[in-house]
């Protein structure tokens, strides 16, 4: 064995050593929450620890997370809200990008600035009047404070503009030529052509709003709208989340769906959420 | 960090003679009024509202408002709980930032070093944050039990005991700080990766030919000056991200104990509704609009910068 070879495997061994520490440091609340969750309370407070349970107490844990607070429902109010928010945020954003991007009309300066300004404003720092205009309208604690103060996506209409501005113009040339109007154009051409931005874009929205609890705790007070962010705490004051088997069987219900989403499309989820730091 | 375009620009850049409809004009109003309506009433309009709030007495509920100048910002700067709540911010900041950037570069490098296991690498230190932060902070404060909790278990086992880490002053914060990093270094490491496929093979031809050939010297020389703008650029992210802290604070210590982990996100919260102080809250919303506002800048110059270098 030549010194070179022996200092590639040195080398070898120790990038896997770190990155195993690092990779564990990374799962390792993860698979902590998943041992709990299938150990019975008597096991979960004795002095030595086993990952594996010696009893196995996994159903009645996920059970009692599954009856004692609406979990389902919690996923699917998540689920309803982003797919709301991201389909009027669609709705808005995509016209009016693509009016920045290849229509010529007065203002059209003016109004991409404001859509740049738009960008550095943090949505918290809007919480206090989006509360009051929800409560001057009745609004509060209901499926639409979840979902109104979030349809105008000033990064959405940045983000979709930018993409539009690569499609070629012959290709909108060809279409006006065909006799399709404006909106024609932007609903059956634009759209399909900007799969790519429209998924990045999804992605960024639906994690945003997904895993927010700022909020959700702010226009929320009954359990059965809460989304999963939110109920896993409501859970957490109930008298079942006291236990830790069933509470951390709730964390798993809650968090258990983005990560699988995330595990079957990677690149995407990847791509979709560093895109999104160009801003 | 830039979006691949799968279109070919168009090889000549003749411009055909738009067909100029006098509608185009119109067509392009239609497009824009329902984001241009909801940017005023959701976006534009909102912010304003806030620095107003910040200067009236004015409460949710009450029929009534008075300017007063101000008095919040003066009420604001007097009030202990305030600077609190900054500086234990700016700690948190401190320690996230530095954390978050040195394992994201760290783990960065080693995936790139080769092919072996790096798509599983990546998906494994990506998790966290594509984990919900108020389950997995939940999960956290069983984690920091001071009895059964899995850090104590295993530093006992080499004799030290630890502390109940959440109830204590000293290290709330920090325990706060460690669950911060854990979500975010996966990030920088993507962010990282991607700043280090761009640098030019050639660069590394060259090194090797100048005699700089060992892992250490290759990293002097070409990887970390090649790198300087992305690191600005994640570090400018991370502090803006690590700015925003709430979740963790609200699920596990509610600011506590003493005040010791209390953030500004936390107490804009805490002031604006569950005390309702309209006024007061909005102040703070104006300082933390402030700062937001300066670090989005900075990283935009940064940005600016680097597109003009690539």
């Amino acid at each position: 064995m030549t010194a070179r070879s022996h200092n590639r495997l040195i080398g070898r061994i120790a990038r896997h050593a770190i990155l195993a520490m690092t990779a564990a440091f990374a799962l390792v609340p993860f698979v902590w929450m998943i041992s709990l969750s299938l150990k019975p309370p008597e096991e979960i407070f004795r002095a030595d620890f086993h990952l594996w349970p010696t009893a196995f107490h996994g159903v009645e844990n996920y059970r009692a997370a599954l009856t004692a607070a609406p979990m389902f429902r919690f996923l699917l109010n998540g689920a309803m809200v982003c797919a709301a928010i991201f389909a009027l945020q669609l709705l808005v954003c995509i016209p009016c990008a693509y009016a920045l991007a290849k229509l010529r009309f007065r203002g059209r300066d003016t109004l991409f600035a404001a859509v740049l300004v738009g960008l550095l404003v943090p949505p918290q720092a809007l919480a206090i009047p989006h509360f009051v205009l929800l409560y001057v309208f009745g609004l509060l604690n209901t499926y639409a404070s979840l979902i109104l103060p979030w349809i105008i996506s000033a990064f959405g209409i940045f983000l979709m503009r930018q993409f539009f501005r690569s499609i070629p113009d012959d290709v909108i040339h060809a279409a006006r030529l065909d006799r399709l109007s404006e909106f024609e154009i932007i609903w059956r051409i634009m759209m399909p052509m900007s799969a790519p931005a429209l998924a990045a874009f999804g992605i960024f929205s639906v994690v945003a709003h997904w895993n927010d609890l700022f909020w959700p705790l702010i226009a929320i007070r009954s359990e059965e709208l809460s989304t999963p962010a939110l109920g896993i705490l409501l859970f957490r004051d109930d008298e079942a989340g006291q236990f830790f088997g069933p509470l951390m069987a709730g964390a798993v219900v809650i968090v258990a769906p983005l990560l699988l989403a995330f595990l079957f499309a990677q690149r995407r989820f990847i791509d979709g959420l560093t895109i999104t730091t160009m801003k | 960090m830039t979006i691949v375009v799968q279109h070919a620009a168009p090889a000549s850049h003749v411009s055909l003679p738009r067909p100029r409809s006098s509608g185009e004009g119109q067509t392009a109003w239609l497009a824009v009024s329902p984001a241009l309506l909801l940017l005023i009433v959701l976006l534009f309009g909102p912010a304003i509202a806030v620095i107003v709030f910040s200067l009236t007495d004015w409460q949710l509920g009450s029929a009534t408002f008075h300017f007063i100048g101000a008095a919040n910002f003066k009420a604001l700067f007097a009030d202990l709980a305030f600077w609190t709540a900054l500086i234990n911010t700016l700690i948190y900041v401190g320690v996230v930032v530095p954390g978050t950037v040195l394992l994201g570069l760290v783990t960065a490098l080693l995936i790139e070093a080769s092919p072996r296991l790096r798509g599983f690498y990546r998906a494994v230190h990506f998790l966290p944050v594509m984990s919900t932060m108020s389950a997995m902070a939940i999960v956290w404060g069983t984690m920091l039990h001071p009895t059964i909790g899995l850090v104590n278990r295993l530093l006992g086992t080499i004799g030290i005991s630890g502390v109940n880490w959440l109830r204590d002053e000293h290290t709330a914060l920090l325990a706060l700080a460690a669950i911060g990093i854990w979500q975010s270094f996966g990030f920088a490491m993507v962010l990282f990766v991607s700043g280090l496929k761009a640098i030019p093979q050639q660069l590394y031809d060259a090194a090797t030919v100048d005699g700089a050939d060992g892992i250490f010297d290759r990293f002097r020389t070409v990887t970390w000056p090649m790198l300087g703008p992305v690191t600005m650029f994640i570090v400018i992210l991370s502090a803006s991200r690590a700015f925003e802290v709430f979740d963790s604070v609200r699920v596990l210590t509610q600011g506590g104990p003493n005040y010791a982990s209390e953030v500004l996100l936390h107490r804009l919260y805490t002031e604006s509704f569950d005390f309702l102080r309209t006024g007061y809250g909005a102040a703070l919303t104006v300082i933390y609009l402030s700062i937001v506002v300066l670090l989005t800048l900075t990283q935009a110059k940064f940005l600016e910068r680097r597109v003009h270098y690539t």
